[in-house]
């Protein structure tokens, strides 16, 4: 099946079978890696992406269901070499340690901040409780998202 | 659910078809019959692939069907499009306002990612004895918009269920709305829930409704969730309180009455008597609530 996808700001054209999920495309067929493959049920939120503008879980979407929308992933948010400010946030916290979850994390946290920029710390757990990290306790997240926040309220 | 047993990121192949009219998904259920699949959300059915629990020949993807998407007010009440996304019904102003029960039920789904997803009517078929929005329009008394090859049928939520993964659906039949009666706007409601986790498959909950005359009972409703194979109505509990001022004494009565009602398993995510307990508690709770002006 012909589809086609804004791919970060980007219109590309794919060809997928219908089986193929939205994941493995981005990840196969696109190359962009950030988005990773975790528990694979959508309990871990480590494929989160945006699809048009709203936080969902790439392995649990099929790839022709994108056609025609936006999705947005961890490779588009930098500008060249400058981070955006939630990665930046996210290093300057230290809210980074193995890394595999940190891209779906980012993509959530660049869902809610774009929604409500100013959220307090319980709104920042209950928005980020579908994206499980297994390194950092949660504390440091905290406190990047917060970081962030005010960073990009100038 | 065997984690990464037999999970894989690459699902099987099959027929795929794209409907874009109830009466068209209708005609491609009866002709495709058992071998079929309705794909809405998919944060069941895709996971169910992956582990291969489910292995549909043909998958019939719904998503294409404008008509069963929107949250509208109709004369009845309030219609929800079975396609509706779950995160949808959290932004409608009326299901906040009105249908508190509603609002609550659905914020508790999944997370945000999964609420982005999955539809109104995938909580509903899938059928779990826990579907958080399946207890809500239990306690609400809604009733499921059926389309088949017979033409359409509505049939009330405390009919709808008739065993684990089971419903009244018909081979060739689809869920195409709900809709929630206007009687019930703006009635009392109570909604509880014990899950291990916040993202957790809810271990007992409770959606209650209740139309108060100050402190006396005029109409009840208690829509239980995992206690039973299907969601269920303790309805003998509210005719107990039918017509009664919520006295200390009879909010008791109604726990003890409730905890012996429920039908819970003595295993699974936890046991029954422990259900039981908790039973008696969110009733105290629920009550103590309709109680207060």
């Amino acid at each position: 099946m012909k589809i086609t996808i804004n791919v970060n700001g980007q219109h590309r054209r794919f060809d997928v079978e219908p089986h193929i999920l939205l994941l493995n495309l981005i990840r196969d067929e696109m190359n962009l890696t950030g988005t990773k493959y975790g528990c694979g049920i959508g309990e871990c939120g480590a494929c989160t992406v945006l699809l048009d503008g709203e936080a969902v879980l790439a392995c649990m979407m099929l790839a022709v269901d994108a056609d025609g929308h936006r999705v947005d992933t961890v490779e588009g948010l930098s500008d060249g070499n400058k981070l955006h400010p939630i990665q930046q946030a996210y290093l300057d916290e230290g809210a980074v340690q193995c890394g595999f979850c940190t891209p779906g994390f980012i993509m959530s946290t660049k869902a809610l901040l774009d929604k409500s920029p100013n959220p307090n710390e319980a709104e920042i757990r209950e928005y980020l409780n579908g994206n499980i990290c297994r390194c950092t306790g949660y504390v440091n997240i905290i406190k990047a998202v917060q970081s962030a926040a005010a960073k990009m309220k100038g | 659910m065997d984690i990464n047993k037999h999970n894989t990121h690459i699902l099987h192949r099959f027929e795929y078809y794209t409907p874009v009219t109830v009466t068209e998904a209708v005609k491609l259920l009866e002709e495709l019959g058992s071998e079929a699949t309705i794909l809405a959300g998919g944060t069941d059915l895709i996971v169910k692939m992956k582990d291969g629990s489910e292995r549909p020949r043909h998958v019939i993807n719904i998503k294409q069907i404008p008509s069963l998407r929107g949250v509208n007010e109709t004369p009845e009440g309030l219609w929800i499009g079975s396609l509706t996304k779950i995160s949808e019904l959290e932004k409608s102003k009326v299901i906040k306002e009105k249908l508190s029960v509603l609002y609550e039920a659905v914020r508790v789904i999944g997370s945000v990612q999964v609420r982005n997803l999955a539809t109104v009517g995938g909580n509903i078929c899938n059928a779990s004895p826990a579907a958080d929005s399946a207890i809500a329009f239990l306690a609400l008394d809604a009733v499921a918009e059926i389309t088949g090859p017979n033409g359409e049928r509505k049939v009330l939520f405390g009919e709808f269920f008739t065993g684990p993964g089971r419903t009244v659906l018909k081979e060739g039949e689809l869920l195409t709305g709900v809709t929630v009666p206007r009687e019930v706007y703006n009635w009392k409601g109570h909604w509880a829930r014990v899950a291990r986790a916040s993202m957790d498959i809810a271990t007992i909950s409770l959606a209650a409704t209740a139309k108060m005359d100050s402190d006396v009972v005029n109409e009840i409703r208690l829509a239980w969730g995992t206690v039973a194979p299907t969601p269920m109505r303790t309805k003998d509990v509210e005719d107990y309180l039918c017509g009664k001022k919520l006295e200390q004494n009879i909010i008791e009565e109604a726990a003890i009455l409730a905890a012996s009602s429920i039908k819970p398993r003595d295993s699974g995510r936890s046991s029954g008597p422990y259900k039981r307990k908790v039973a008696k508690g969110f009733i105290r709770e629920a009550l103590t609530k309709f109680a207060e002006a």
